[in-house]
């Protein structure tokens, strides 16, 4: 019924003995993220967290698109703090930058990938996981690692990140990558992908954490020690 | 092999170790930010953007240009900045002086017209974020430099208005980019005080703020030149 126990390191349906009287259930572990890919997403959080607080702070010297009353600015106390977000932003976007490449490369040289790309057919079932989360759906999904819903967030996600790093080097050096920004609508077209990329990491981090809390401890569990609790 | 061991002995040993991580991370967060000020910024990030300074300075050609524009293209003006001008100025007793060439230089605007007249229609970038297109018509300061030269080549310039109220420090290489302007004209009139009459540089291989208004004296020098924004925790290099 599970596929990720293949090749782990506890193989083995085994029976635990002092419960197993009350919860007569065979459990057994099976590997489910690698120890890489933890690294890479725990890492990247805080990162994250910085880049869009330290953002928040330079948005506010030129609230283009989303405006706020100033009141709201002092209220969270990000108001009249550019030069400071700014030296957090080209401080932080190294590691931020090198963590998202790195994890490219990872997923790429592993093979991780494949778990993580959508392909053909996705789409379709990626509806039915919806219509499943919303209840409207009754039959179960098909067991995988990552199901179609999830394949199209974790991989648009990457694909968010390589165009904020992308737009955020057209606002940052403008002349010397011009091309760039060109390619993004001109410099004030690159400023609005890249705020646009923001509010969209917000979104996906809203859904995440809701269907983290959804799946429950095991699945979240997983992702800390990397393998999960599967009941025969 | 007992499963209910093992993801107890796993447990605590991720758990362990994200805590252990986490804290790790919460107090280097802490350190860096309370680290002594270096010009309005904590070292660490002083450091990062002199780093960041030096990557830009290495990869600048000067045959990277910014993007010029068609006349329908032009924005409404915006005036930002009043830095160095908030003293009366005679326009009619106006010089500029070159400090650091062979021999001192002072100039008076028909002086400086006397130099091949350049107009280009560019994008003028607030750091704050907006930016406006704007026609700007003056000389080339790379032309003014080549007349009167340094005993050789500086590795920066120092800017000023006359009552020094605003300065900037230039890296040398935007300094000759053919794009950088002293501007006497906006939108093909003569500067407004506000815009910074009679004479401002236009520079769109940096942020308005090295754009300084009504120049005073133009350094040649070798010593990293102060910047009224860089000592406020600005990026002092502020190059596009």
């Amino acid at each position: 019924m599970v596929t990720a126990g293949r090749g782990s390191r506890f193989p083995q349906a085994t029976m635990k003995p002092s419960r197993a009287a009350r919860h007569p259930i065979l459990m057994h572990l099976a590997r489910k993220h690698s120890l890489a890919i933890r690294w890479f997403h725990w890492i990247n959080f805080p990162l994250l967290a910085v880049m869009i607080w330290s953002g928040i702070l330079i948005y506010w010297a030129y609230p283009a698109y989303v405006k706020l009353d100033p009141s709201t600015w002092r209220a969270l106390h990000v108001n009249n703090r550019l030069a400071e977000g700014m030296a957090l932003h080209f401080f932080f976007m190294w590691l931020f930058g090198v963590n998202g490449v790195l994890y490219v490369l990872y997923t790429l040289i592993s093979g991780e990938w494949r778990e993580l790309v959508p392909r053909r057919g996705t789409l379709r079932e990626a509806w039915n996981v919806l219509l499943h989360d919303l209840r409207i759906r009754k039959e179960p999904l098909p067991r995988k690692k990552f199901n179609a819903a999830q394949q199209i967030a974790y991989t648009s996600v990457i694909v968010m990140g390589a165009g904020s790093l992308l737009s955020g080097l057209a606002i940052y050096k403008p002349v010397q990558f011009a091309w760039l920004a060109w390619l993004f609508g001109g410099y004030q077209g690159a400023r609005f992908v890249h705020f646009w990329l923001t509010v969209g990491y917000v979104a996906f981090f809203l859904v995440h954490v809701a269907q983290v809390v959804r799946a429950g401890w095991n699945n979240f569990r997983a992702m800390v020690i990397g393998v999960e609790a599967v009941n025969e | 092999m007992n499963s209910e061991k093992d993801l107890k002995r796993l447990s605590r040993r991720g758990f362990l170790t994200m805590g252990v991580a986490a804290g790790a991370g919460y107090a280097s967060w802490k350190w860096l930010r309370t680290r002594p000020r270096e010009d309005g910024v904590a070292w660490p990030f002083r450091r990062v953007l002199e780093a960041n300074e030096r990557i830009a300075r290495a990869y600048f050609s000067p045959e990277r240009l910014s993007p010029e524009f068609r006349e329908s293209d032009l924005t409404r003006v915006r005036v930002n900045g009043s830095q160095g001008l908030k003293a009366p100025i005679d326009l009619d007793a106006w010089r500029l002086k070159i400090e650091g060439a062979a021999t001192p230089v002072e100039l008076t605007l028909d002086d400086l017209r006397q130099f091949p007249r350049r107009t280009s229609i560019t994008e003028l970038r607030c750091i704050e974020g907006w930016s406006i297109i704007v026609r700007w018509s003056g000389v080339r300061l790379a032309d003014v430099m080549e007349k009167f030269p340094p005993p050789r080549m500086p590795q920066y310039l120092a800017i000023e208005t006359p009552d020094r109220g605003y300065y900037i420090g230039l890296d040398i290489e935007s300094a000759l980019h053919p794009q950088t302007l002293l501007a006497f004209e906006i939108n093909d009139s003569p500067l407004p005080i506000p815009h910074g009459a009679p004479l401002r540089l236009a520079i769109p291989v940096k942020y308005g703020i090295k754009n300084i208004k009504r120049i005073g004296t133009i350094r040649y020098t070798d010593i990293r030149p102060a910047d009224f924004w860089g000592e406020r925790g600005y990026d002092w290099y502020a190059g596009h």
